[in-house]
């Protein structure tokens, strides 16, 4: 089950550099947040403040809080490490393990986790790919093909099937399918379709339509600041702020 | 929060994934502790053994004989210098025509082959080369000769001047060739004064490392160079080098000149490490990146 | 920016980063010869044909090398053929030429410096790329970059006067009465012999292990980092699974590269391996290396004979360095191809 996201004043740096100024947004519980922006808003260093990997970073630094189901992800009493496998996250180009098997990069989360037991392993691997609608084209060739030898979109949902593994209450997703062709977006948002169901899921995308077709919610950034968030029927058809409508409208970005 | 986690991982599992982690970190500091600690315990024996030998006598006059004390190593400093000029003649033209080869026009199998041979000959163990010289030169000459040592030294050195040099070319962007080769700059010109001129501090780095790199080299020098316990200055003959000096009296029986070979190694690694630490030097100051 | 001319004599070839182009050579306006090469052109040739010889030179100075070998070796390859490997007696006085026993002591000192160099390399490439805070990982590659410019006659030096007593007084009796059981440490603890040689070696093929591994480790992508810590892994874990599991054909060349270092490694080892030409389980006796023989006996060879024997020895350790470097450089080559790094040793 999905739980929801509350930034509050969030801010963030690359040592001098400031990337965040003070957002405030929600994400609410199974849904889709979308977040649209030109290059360099901020929305690839925002999303990464939600699983603090921002902090991977030289030289970063996050003021403000987030809160997922409640707890500040902050504070003193989270641990990194277990909150990123509650909080999942795809990345832009896929990067399945290449030295690992198909079996091995889903079970990958999970071995980290201590399960051993051969037949939960493979339990998990089989419910995950098929949620991620990978199963059918896998099944056969598990352990023989290497996760580097599919095809990029079958990359990016053998990718998808990892982070579900480990059963997160969160995904995130940066442009998960920018590197993909059409087909393969398709797919790739079908899924989302279908995952929004069982996880909260928050995914930036430049694809304006792909906001459109996939998330209820849409956030717009614009050089480090949220400019609007609502609901993503009214962003596209009836903005409240002009910056909003220029750059939906093709203005600029 | 519904900690879902506790589906996941036991406590034991957490704190077992922690403490794997901080012993990793221990482990590895440790190790780097443990590496280092020869470093620092060579130097500072070096600087313990070697100091109270090294005065200007010791650097002026040449070997005494055998019993008596005092007595120094100028002949082998001398020669070990004689030794390494001849083969930097011999291994920096060679080694920086054979990168500019590379570079500007061996894009093609010979090339390949060439920079494949380079990198066997950088593999051959110094004593190897050394038999082969003495096979090839000495044997035919009848006598060792510093020049022998050189050119053992020599063909060590090459591999490293030729990588070197081929990359540095490599980096400087074509754009400055054309630019040259654009005012009528005749190709071989540009090559030289242009090209060349502006990869230079990155193969004159190289150059050194190299050169620091054979001048500590003994082996080679074992049936070549063969060593000398008075001064020689012609090419011709037996010659003194301060790696042969330093190995013929660390195996003696005699406490003299275990001293001395503590201020030869003295002398040997101040001037090796002198190298090594000018080379960083211009490094830092960003001069080695050909064009920017 | 002049015309291109494809001038005969001077005919368009590749050089770095430039698409298929006619080599430009005169600028527009000046006076072509139609026949025939300008001073100009010949100039140019004649660099590129002295450039050919610098380049050509290298693969003649390897000849040279492999045949005055071969040479040297023929009377004793013509005498003994193979059987030179497998016999066990090295008596030049009596005449008896068996090279099994430097093999051993190559080997074993090789492959037991290996065994306690490769782990502290890891850590040492671990630390600095992985853990290491950033104002000290200078330093720490300075001091590495120092430790490999040491020369081995150094290294030799310090082993007979420090490293020798410290193993004899200390060490080894230590280790003869904790872990005698195992039969490696029998016989008299003289500190010269086996066990010396290999620490020795170990400490001299720390640094290159060390600087090809990080080599490697750096070239891993940042992606493939972040996959692991996205998943919930902990530093190390990120460690063990992106970064050394991706650039594990790396690391097996950087061992393989240090293998061969240790085994044409010459004058620390003959200073401290007791050179004996026995073959002894214990790793405190004494041995003797198919390098550290050539360093000791090649000036007193007397008898043809016994001079083609060290050549033959010679030619051996050429043989092995190459294919174990070569089969290096492959592994290294493999993992680092398509970076910027280098992907050489130095």
């Amino acid at each position: 089950m999905g739980v929801g996201i509350e930034v509050g004043q969030l801010s963030a740096w690359f040592g001098r550099t400031q990337a965040l100024f003070g957002v405030s947004l929600n994400a609410a519980a199974n849904h889709a947040t979308a977040i649209i922006g030109p290059s360099g808003c901020g929305k690839s260093t925002f999303i990464r403040c939600l699983n603090r990997m921002h902090e991977t970073n030289l030289e970063a630094r996050v003021e403000g809080q987030v809160r997922i189901g409640g707890q500040e992800i902050y504070g003193s009493g989270t641990n990194p490490v277990e909150l990123r496998r509650r909080v999942g996250m795809v990345f832009q180009k896929a990067n399945p393990f290449p030295t690992m098997s198909i079996y091995d990069n889903v079970a990958a989360g999970l071995k980290l986790n201590g399960v051993r037991n051969r037949r939960r392993l493979d339990e998990v691997v089989e419910r995950s790919l098929r949620s991620a609608a990978l199963w059918d084209e896998v099944k056969d060739s598990l352990k023989k093909k290497s996760g580097a030898s599919l095809s990029g979109g079958q990359q990016q949902r053998l990718c998808i099937a990892r982070a579900l593994a480990v059963e997160p209450e969160v995904l995130l997703m940066d442009e998960p399918a920018s590197a993909l062709d059409p087909i393969a977006t398709a797919k790739i948002e079908d899924l989302i379709f279908e995952l929004k169901q069982r996880y909260t899921v928050v995914i930036v995308t430049h694809n304006m339509q792909q906001a459109a077709r996939v998330a209820e919610f849409t956030a717009f950034f614009l050089m480090g600041r949220l400019i609007e968030f609502d609901q993503t029927q009214k962003i596209f058809t009836n903005p409240s702020d002009k910056q909003t409508e220029d750059y939906i409208t093709g203005r600029f970005g | 929060m519904p900690n879902s986690a506790s589906a996941y991982g036991s406590d034991y599992v957490r704190w077992r994934r922690r403490l794997t982690d901080h012993a990793a970190t221990a482990a590895a500091a440790l190790t780097t502790i443990l590496v280092l600690a020869p470093l620092l315990a060579i130097f500072g024996y070096l600087i313990y053994r070697g100091a109270g030998t090294l005065s200007w006598a010791f650097l002026t006059r040449t070997p005494a004989p055998v019993g008596e004390v005092g007595g120094g190593m100028a002949n082998a400093i001398v020669g070990s210098g004689t030794i390494l000029a001849i083969a930097c003649a011999l291994g920096v033209p060679l080694g920086v025509g054979s990168g500019i080869y590379l570079a500007e026009y061996g894009r093609n199998r010979l090339g390949n082959l060439i920079r494949f041979t380079a990198d066997v000959l950088n593999g051959v163990p110094s004593i190897v080369v050394g038999i082969a010289v003495y096979a090839l030169i000495v044997l035919r000459q009848k006598h060792f000769s510093a020049f022998s040592g050189g050119v053992a030294l020599g063909i060590m050195l090459i591999p490293t001047v030729t990588r070197a040099t081929e990359e540095m070319l490599l980096m400087v962007p074509h754009s400055i060739r054309e630019a040259a080769l654009g005012l009528g700059v005749p190709e071989w010109r540009t090559t030289l004064s242009i090209t060349l001129r502006t990869a230079l501090p990155g193969v004159i780095t190289a150059v050194m490392l190299g050169f620091g790199r054979i001048a500590g080299e003994t082996a080679p020098l074992l049936f070549t160079a063969f060593g000398n316990q008075f001064w020689n200055l012609r090419p011709d003959q037996p010659t003194a080098a301060l790696p042969l000096q330093i190995f013929a009296y660390a195996i003696s029986p005699y406490d003299e000149w275990h001293r001395q070979a503590w201020a030869g190694a003295l002398v040997l690694i101040l001037l090796i490490v002198g190298t090594v630490a000018a080379v960083r030097l211009i490094a830092a100051r960003g001069t080695v990146k050909g064009a920017a | 920016m002049s015309p291109h001319l494809v001038v005969p004599g001077n005919p368009a070839r590749p050089g770095p980063r430039r698409e298929e182009t006619a080599a430009p050579s005169r600028p527009r306006g000046a006076p072509t010869k139609p026949r025939g090469l300008s001073a100009g052109q010949l100039a140019d040739r004649l660099f590129r044909y002295a450039m050919l010889a610098c380049g050509l030179s290298v693969i003649a100075i390897v000849v040279l090398i492999v045949f005055e070998l071969f040479q040297g070796s023929r009377l004793a390859i013509n005498e003994f053929g193979l059987k030179f490997f497998i016999g066990t007696d090295w008596d030049p006085v009596s005449g008896e030429f068996g090279a099994l026993p430097f093999l051993y002591g190559t080997v074993v000192s090789s492959l037991l410096a290996l065994v306690l160099a490769v782990p502290l390399a890891l850590g040492v490439a671990v630390f600095v790329t992985e853990i290491c805070p950033r104002p000290l990982r200078a330093a720490v590659s300075f001091a590495s970059e120092l430790l490999a410019a040491i020369p081995s006659v150094i290294y030799g030096l310090w082993a007979i006067f420090v490293l020798v007593p410290l193993l004899r007084q200390d060490v080894e009796p230590w280790l003869q009465s904790h872990l005698g059981w195992s039969g490696l440490f029998e016989g008299p603890p003289y500190g010269i012999g086996m066990l010396a040689a290999g620490v020795i070696l170990a400490i001299m093929i720390v640094p290159i292990i060390s600087s090809i591994t990080r080599e490697v480790m750096v070239a891993v992508p940042r992606q493939q980092r972040e996959a692991a810590l996205a998943l919930g892994a902990t530093r190390w874990e990120m460690i063990r699974m992106s970064v050394l599991r991706n650039a594990r054909a790396g690391i097996v060349g950087a061992i393989i590269l240090g293998l061969g270092r240790a085994l044409g490694e010459t004058m620390a080892v003959t200073m401290v391996i007791g050179n004996r030409p026995e073959i002894a389980k214990s790793l405190l006796a004494p041995g003797y290396t198919l390098a550290s023989v050539i360093a000791n006996e090649f000036s007193e060879a007397t008898g043809d004979l016994y001079l083609s024997a060290l050549f033959e020895i010679g030619l051996a350790l050429f043989l092995v360095t190459i294919v174990v470097n070569a089969l290096a450089r492959l592994l290294v080559w493999s993992v680092t191809r398509g970076t910027p790094a280098r992907a050489h040793a130095q």
